[in-house]
């Protein structure tokens, strides 16, 4: 009993915010959502890994401990169970929280320029180096001419 | 030093630094909801906090939002640990006060809390005059596209969010608004 | 007192600051010598006025004395000394100082060490980073003077962020940090002091260069590593990196700085690719710039974000310049400075290295683009959107298998060009190792494609460059009749720069190896346990043993004692923890993690009852992780090994900068 009452001090004591009133022994502090079925928590992690977690920095729902993502994964595991396809679960999260809860920008638009650039980069430099290697290793360019030996006076000629 | 070149080259600093001082004059963490303009999402939740006369409800009574349809519902969501909810606690206490009698509906949600954590709260507090539900794993509060509290719906008459305030709401912004709506919808004939 | 003598060095040296920048295109100008020892006289002084002010920092911080405004703000009684000393770098100002103190270091050493060299390279390079300790020492003076007066004194503090006071990290990871970001300063005033005191036009400066920029180099990469470790060990999620803007700012420098040490060496032997190594260096630095803004303008919102306030406008101001200013230098000599290149053959190192300066750069563009682009859709578009972790996966992945092959390929190739013979000795054996690996990964249950590609490129790439040093040491035993050990330690002293780079690709092989392991065979359990409860991860059992609360000096802290089980008995015990800090809402979990050679089991505690009925266990188990520190060290090494000063030659001048003296080269 004194263990328990030390642990519920020590939780309490430095939470300024919370009332000053006892916490019920039950209470559980933190949220936590798995189930055993393996297959469903792949397909749920698989989608969690594309939203983003609205209160953290950039990290997903699958990742976040925090508890509005283990909230967010739950719902998005019985979306899942209940049927509805990964693209609806995505497409449910942008119409509540816009394109931003997505953590991969949607390719269309716009949006494919992200997406494009890299490509080009590659692809265009890619060719550039292909014709600068064939240019450098190329025949030698000619030697620009120098003076005509034939045109010059010369050196031991007399000057006119 | 070739000068045409590099002014060209200059030129090119333009667009950049015009993009930052864009970026400097929007705030990164300021996410715009979709959810204003829409049909606010249906909840079906369970008082824990009833309120006070005359604007209470039982404890336990479940406040279903289609039941309102036709009224002006403030919707709240808060928690016992947010410290900007303390903010706007008696201001809403207040408000819906002034609004006894005429059809609109304040309703708190609580939000990664306790219930008893939130009664207690409450009591610290000195009271509030409309009832608060619990919202068990936070469904609703994702329904609404809540990203923190304190964070306040109000919804028309007809259903559709009006307006979404985030961060602690001021008296007159609410007035303002339910003000606004209760003109706009078509008063129910009185009883004769 | 601390803050009349921080306050006064911080102001003093502003004037000597500005005096050294004009003493030397005056002395240069003049033909007058004594004004570049009077400028070199002025960097000295920097150094130690701002060491002072370091100084005085310190004292304030460790001696309490909230009359100092920075100390005020994050100093703390209840603070343990090691992170009061630590917090000198934990918020903006002391952040803006430390930088400002390195700089000024840099620049000492770079003014010492180089003194004696004949040509202006080297008072231009110290009159360009002069320039930039400018810039710092007004933020000093100005917005981010962190030795205001603050009256009344307060009694305490409110201590440094909760984040910064976990894990002892938080030592290391920022000074590397801004020995390396700040260090690419030097190789950007070589590059500078290179076109204004023309030099540009030789290789000498390159190899200089090259030198200094092993060393940011390896110090940045030290800094990175112990940054992903900082993040995995602290923040709970059993990740080391999420792509976060300020993660991508360190890591954009550290691409293009890669890039220079490859290509550079293209420069030096056959006098080409001058204009892109010009942009090379200058990018680097004006990516640490950009890095730096980033993060203290509040324009992208992220973990390591400072406070905002007008500091943004003035990093605003300094980066146009910095633009400006590198775009005009490189732009505007890049005709003059154009070679007509020659390469002996397509199959040859040089052909690799531009492959390898392709894919990194392609690389940063992608990560810088991956960064900017919620800004700039926003300012298009006008809505919000995000660019993370999925995106930067899916689009630096085969770019990163990509350049795990060429760095077998690299290596096996000779310089100039390869005999069809030559190649087929050369690129196909490595296939062995390549086949070996896969069929390492595979019975280790690797199912993805990147997981796969990355295994069979590392282990072709790994027998490629064990193999330069197994034909290196054999030919010493033939020569000098030496074992094994000898003609390897013999070898790698000799030729230090090729083999501390082999010895530097090492690292990055185990480095690939432990994130592609770790990421594509992640398990992951969690479970509600009572006291005496077990689960399984793995094959592993854990025991929860109980649940014990403590309180410290700045925060409390609830803990779960969780044993490890080999059959029944305990093998070891792991104590997963939240903190509870009276300024935060949430508490801060500290997750504890057993290390092995074979991977890591990461304990997170996800939630409890207070009565200690039960804790909620999440266990993670991530194969070969460990191996992305032990990577980490390997790289460090390699530069080091690299950096290693040669006693062997002097760097040989030019006569391009003395006209009217030969050098011994041109006389023969």
């Amino acid at each position: 009993m004194c263990f328990a009452a030390a642990l519920i001090a020590v939780a309490t004591s430095s939470r300024a915010q919370r009332p000053a009133g006892p916490i019920s022994d039950t209470t559980q502090i933190g949220f936590s959502s798995v189930t055993k079925d393996s297959a469903l928590e792949a397909r749920t992690s698989a989608v969690a890994s594309q939203l983003r977690c609205p209160i953290c920095q950039g990290l997903s729902i699958q990742d976040s401990p925090s508890d509005l993502s283990q909230q967010m994964r739950s719902l998005v595991r019985d979306q899942l169970a209940a049927g509805k396809t990964p693209d609806e679960v995505k497409a449910y999260f942008v119409s509540k929280y816009g394109e931003w809860i997505l953590l991969a920008p949607k390719p269309s638009g716009f949006n494919l320029l992200a997406y494009a650039l890299p490509i080009g980069v590659v692809v265009i430099g890619g060719l550039g180096i292909f014709v600068a290697v064939r240019r450098w290793t190329g025949p030698a360019p000619e030697p620009t001419p120098g003076p005509d030996p034939a045109a010059l006076p010369a050196h031991n000629s007399q000057p006119q | 030093m070739n000068w045409k070149r590099a002014s060209i080259a200059a030129v090119c600093v333009i667009p950049v630094v015009g993009l930052f001082i864009y970026g400097m004059h929007h705030d990164p963490r300021d996410i715009p909801s979709p959810m204003p303009g829409k049909p606010a999402p249906a909840f079906a939740l369970e008082v824990f906090a009833p309120g006070q006369p005359p604007l209470q409800r039982p404890m336990g009574d479940t406040v279903r939002l289609a039941d309102l349809r036709g009224d002006v519902v403030v919707l709240n969501f808060w928690a016992s640990w947010c410290l900007s909810c303390r903010d706007e606690h008696v201001t809403l206490s207040e408000v819906a006060k002034t609004y006894v009698g005429k059809p609109v509906h304040f309703v708190g949600s609580l939000y990664q809390d306790t219930p008893g954590n939130g009664r207690d709260w409450i009591a610290q507090m000195g009271g509030q005059s409309y009832p608060s539900v619990q919202d068990p794993h936070a469904r609703t509060a994702i329904d609404y596209g809540l990203y923190g509290v304190p964070e306040t719906f109000i919804i028309s008459a007809d259903g559709r969010i009006a307006h979404k305030i985030t961060g602690p709401a001021s008296a007159a912004l609410v007035s303002q608004v339910v003000d606004s709506l209760l003109a706009s919808t078509p008063q129910p004939k009185a009883a004769p | 007192m601390n803050g009349i003598v921080g306050r006064s060095a911080l102001l003093i040296t502003l004037p000597f600051i500005l005096f050294g920048i004009f003493a030397v295109p005056f002395g240069v100008k003049r033909k007058r010598p004594e004004w570049i020892s009077i400028a070199y006289g002025t960097v000295f002084a920097n150094f130690l006025l701002l060491t002072a002010a370091a100084l005085a920092m310190i004292t304030a911080l460790v001696t309490h004395d909230f009359s100092v405004s920075y100390v005020a703000q994050v100093g703390s009684r209840s603070t343990p000394l090691l992170f009061t000393v630590i917090s000198l770098w934990g918020a903006l100002e002391g952040s803006i100082l430390f930088w400002g103190w390195v700089l000024a270091l840099y620049a000492f050493l770079v003014v010492t060490i180089n003194k004696n060299r004949p040509g202006n390279l080297i008072p231009y390079t110290a009159m360009t980073l002069l320039c930039v300790s400018l810039f710092f020492s007004i933020l000093l003076v100005g917005p981010a003077n962190p030795f205001h007066v603050v009256f009344p004194v307060p009694l305490d503090g409110p201590g440094p962020n909760p984040l910064l006071q976990n894990h002892f990290l938080m030592a290391i990871h920022p000074p590397l940090l801004y020995l390396g970001y700040v260090g690419m300063s030097v190789p950007f005033g070589f590059a500078v002091g290179a076109v204004l005191s023309g030099e540009a036009e030789s290789n000498d400066w390159i190899r200089l260069t090259r030198n200094w920029t092993v060393v940011t180099w390896g110090l940045l990469s030290a800094a990175i590593i112990a940054g992903m470790w900082w993040s995995y060990d602290v923040l709970g999620w059993g990740g080391y990196w999420a792509w976060d803007p300020v993660e991508n700012a360190s890591f954009l420098p550290w691409l293009t700085a890669t890039a220079f040490l490859h290509s550079a060496m293209v420069q030096e032997r056959r006098s080409m690719l001058r204009v892109w190594n010009l942009n090379l260096v200058v990018g680097t630095f004006v990516l640490t710039i950009l890095g730096t803004f980033l993060t203290r303008s509040g324009i992208i919102s992220s973990v390591h974000a400072f406070t905002t306030g007008t500091i943004g406008y003035y990093f605003l101001t300094f980066i146009a310049l910095v633009l400006l200013a590198a775009l005009v230098l490189v732009a505007g000599n890049s005709d003059r400075l154009k070679t007509n290149g020659r390469l002996d053959s397509a199959a040859s190192r040089e052909t690799i290295f531009l492959l390898n300066n392709l894919f990194l750069t392609a690389f940063m563009l992608t990560v810088l683009v991956g960064t900017l682009f919620p800004l700039v859709a926003e300012a298009i578009r006008g809505v919000k959107v995000s660019v993370g972790g999925p995106f930067f996966n899916r689009m630096t992945l085969p770019m990163i298998a990509a350049l795990l092959f060429l760095m077998g390929v690299g290596p096996a190739l000779p310089w100039k060009a390869a005999t069809k013979e030559e190649l087929k000795a050369k690129l196909i054996p490595p296939v062995i190792g390549g086949v070996l690996l896969l069929a390492v990964a595979l019975a280790m249950g690797v199912k993805n494609l990147y997981g796969l590609l990355v295994f069979a490129f590392v282990g072709y790439s790994a027998q490629a460059n064990l193999t330069e040093f197994w034909i290196g040491a054999r030919a010493r035993r033939a020569a000098h009749g030496e074992n094994w050990a000898t003609a390897l330690w013999k070898l790698i002293a000799s030729n230090r720069r090729r083999y501390g780079g082999y010895v530097a690709h090492f690292g990055v092989f185990f480095v690939a190896l432990g994130i592609a392991a770790s990421s594509s065979l992640r398990t992951e359990h969690e479970a509600t346990l009572k006291p005496g409860e077990t689960m399984m991860i793995r094959g592993k059992t854990i025991r929860l043993k109980g649940m014990w609360g403590r309180e410290e000096k700045q925060r409390s802290v609830v803990g779960a004692t969780v044993e490890l089980m080999s059959g029944t008995s305990v093998a070891g015990t792991l104590e997963p923890r939240m903190n509870f800090y009276p300024t935060q809402a949430e508490p801060v979990p500290t997750p504890d993690v057993e290390s092995g050679p074979f991977g890591d089991l990461y304990l997170n505690l996800v939630a409890f009852r207070p009565d200690g009925s039960n804790a909620t266990i999440k266990a993670i188990y991530e194969p070969l992780l460990g191996w992305i520190w032990f990577g980490g060290g390997v790289v460090v090494l390699g530069a080091f090994i690299s950096g290693w000063p040669s006693r062997r030659r002097r760097t040989v001048v030019s006569s391009v900068a003395m006209p009217g003296r030969t050098s011994a080269r041109d006389a023969a």
